[in-house]
């Protein structure tokens, strides 16, 4: 602080306290709404305070889903989720890893072909190509598989970039090294550039592990049958038209189940979180 | 940049690119070439015979009315969305800077929305803002607002801005607290000796030096506005009423999946992919320049 002026002072505790407020205002009513019965929240204007219905609502949604509409285990969703962020968040590192690691480390024709072929998938995302991507997915029979939930989302042009700048810093010596002592390339890979990238390789888990469960068009397209939904899909497909025909505290529930792994990661990873996106973005 | 110790191999390097360019040829580049034949193709009523018809889709496109509006609806979203998100942002990461003590806390406090699935981001506002049973509604009404999203194309509007505003401020807090601790405070000093109040600092000093972050905020923003809200759209308003919010985004997939209008809709990718691609130029080659300082 340059200078003391305590009135600035509590001028920016009181912004910012209103700030986060309001950002968890959602959240709050969230939590609120997925403890009390139906009827209570239409009942207008629901309760703001936590009711008693928090054990009841959220084993009904967990093991049985709701009543009317999706009547699948949201358990299950939350895996079909979980094993969407894994795997692409895995697959994501796994295959940028090594296609950067050839960039960077060999000399071969159309090396920077490829290069820019992984570079310009940047500028055709799901969205702008939905039809004949699902098309292609059909064909290969993938709907409502994870093959097909996770494979068509796991190349990834940041990756490999952030893998390629990496590995750029990495000083020349090491290789050097490696291949005086009689290392081939994958010895080196695995033994040297492997424990050397393992920060960058957590925060883009973090980064990619929230990606991967918040997916929406792509397992929105190509799921039909409720037990390969994901806990997004799940919500989504809960609400009815009219407000009075949605079980809105069940929904609530499964909101609240849905959006809190990927905020634990945020926050208890808070830290890679944050050199993964500052680093996958520059 | 390269790198001058290489390793030698004939087979090695094209198999260890290979996991990688065969997902980015089936699912990525098959697909685009799809759409762009498709885009010059018309299809009959029943899907049985298509037609070659060079550029009539984009022609019927840019006749069309409602494709007119949806680039209108588009413009006026991530306009919103990315001016209301960058000045709330700044000035909570303005305020978190100031305080040394709890910057840490509050920035915990504030980024976890980012977490949150953009379509369940739609539902918690949605649910706030129900026209019947909404919590926020009810306040409304108490003040004589009479809000009903499903009739008023503004209130759908202004509904959908929100929470897309609401999960992209936690990025734009990230981005303006650091950018902000990147700052020398000795530049800080200097003006605060020559008598120039923390306003005055702000504006004169702060604010320019931060222009590289605000400008890569800025297409970020429009980016997200653009394809990540596609949820919030679907979850809330579905682009309605009247087309209010239908944003280009979720008129492809209107037109493709739900009125399975093969030709128009992928005219309407071809033009998107051409947007993005000016989109992502202009972030590769100018803001990358311009974000050293």
């Amino acid at each position: 602080m340059v200078e003391n002026r305590p009135w600035l002072t509590f001028l920016s505790h009181a912004v910012l306290i209103a700030g986060v407020i309001v950002v968890a205002f959602p959240l709050y009513v969230t939590f609120v709404a997925s403890t009390h019965t139906l009827d209570d929240i239409l009942s207008v204007p629901m309760p703001l305070l936590p009711g008693d219905r928090l054990w009841e609502n959220y084993a009904q949604v967990l093991t049985a889903g709701t009543t009317k509409g999706v009547t699948s285990p949201v358990g299950r969703m939350m895996l079909n989720s979980l094993v969407m962020a894994v795997v692409i968040a895995l697959g994501k590192i796994a295959i940028s890893i090594i296609a950067s690691f050839a960039i960077v480390y060999f000399r071969f024709r159309l090396r920077m072909f490829f290069f820019w072929m992984i570079f310009v998938t940047l500028m055709l995302p799901v969205e702008v190509r939905i039809i004949p991507t699902f098309k292609v997915v059909a064909d290969l029979h993938m709907i409502n598989s994870y093959v097909g939930l996770t494979v068509p989302l796991i190349a990834s042009a940041t990756a490999t970039f952030l893998f390629r700048q990496f590995f750029l810093t990495v000083p020349d010596e090491l290789a050097e090294a490696a291949r005086v002592d009689g290392a081939g390339p994958m010895r080196f890979f695995r033994d040297v550039l492997l424990p050397l990238a393992g920060t960058s390789i957590a925060a883009l888990f973090v980064i990619q592990f929230i990606y991967g469960w918040n997916q929406y068009l792509w397992p929105l397209l190509i799921t039909t049958e409720e037990s390969m939904y994901t806990s997004v899909i799940g919500i989504k497909r809960m609400i009815a038209t009219g407000d009075a025909l949605t079980e809105w505290n069940l929904v609530m529930a499964t909101a609240m189940l849905a959006l809190l792994p990927p905020a634990l990661v945020v926050l208890l990873m808070q830290k890679w979180f944050v050199k993964g996106l500052v680093e996958t973005e520059k | 940049m390269e790198k001058k110790v290489v390793f030698r191999s004939a087979w090695l390097p094209y198999a260890l690119v290979a996991p990688q360019i065969a997902i980015t040829l089936v699912f990525f580049f098959w697909p685009a070439a799809q759409a762009l034949w498709y885009s010059f193709q018309l299809q009959d009523a029943f899907g049985l015979k298509t037609q070659f018809v060079g550029l009539q889709n984009f022609a019927a496109l840019l006749r069309d009315s409602n494709y007119l509006q949806s680039f209108k609806v588009t413009a006026m979203f991530s306009a919103l969305v990315a001016f209301s998100g960058i000045g709330i942002s700044l000035l909570l990461a303005a305020m978190a800077d100031r305080v040394l003590r709890g910057a840490l806390v509050y920035r915990t406090l504030l980024i976890w929305p980012y977490a949150v699935a953009s379509a369940v981001a739609g539902v918690l506002w949605l649910f706030l803002f129900a026209p019947s049973i909404g919590i926020v509604t009810y306040v409304l009404k108490r003040g004589g607002i009479h809000w009903d999203w499903l009739l008023q194309g503004d209130q759908a509007m202004l509904l959908v801005v929100i929470a897309a505003t609401w999960k992209q401020i936690s990025y734009n807090f990230l981005f303006f607290l650091a950018g902000l601790q990147s700052i020398p405070r000795s530049l800080i000093e200097a003006a605060a000796i020559d008598g120039a109040g923390p306003g005055r600092r702000f504006w004169t000093i702060v604010f320019p030096l931060l222009s590289p972050t605000t400008f890569f905020l800025l297409v970020v923003n429009i980016v997200y506005a653009f394809f990540d809200t596609f949820g919030v759209i679907d979850a809330t308003t579905q682009g309605g009423p009247a087309g209010a919010t239908q944003i280009l985004v979720y008129k492809v997939y209107y037109d493709g999946v739900k009125a399975a209008d093969l030709g128009g809709s992928s005219a309407q990718s071809v033009i998107l992919m051409a947007i993005v691609i000016a989109l992502t130029v202009v972030q590769f080659r100018y803001v990358e320049r311009r974000v050293q300082y």
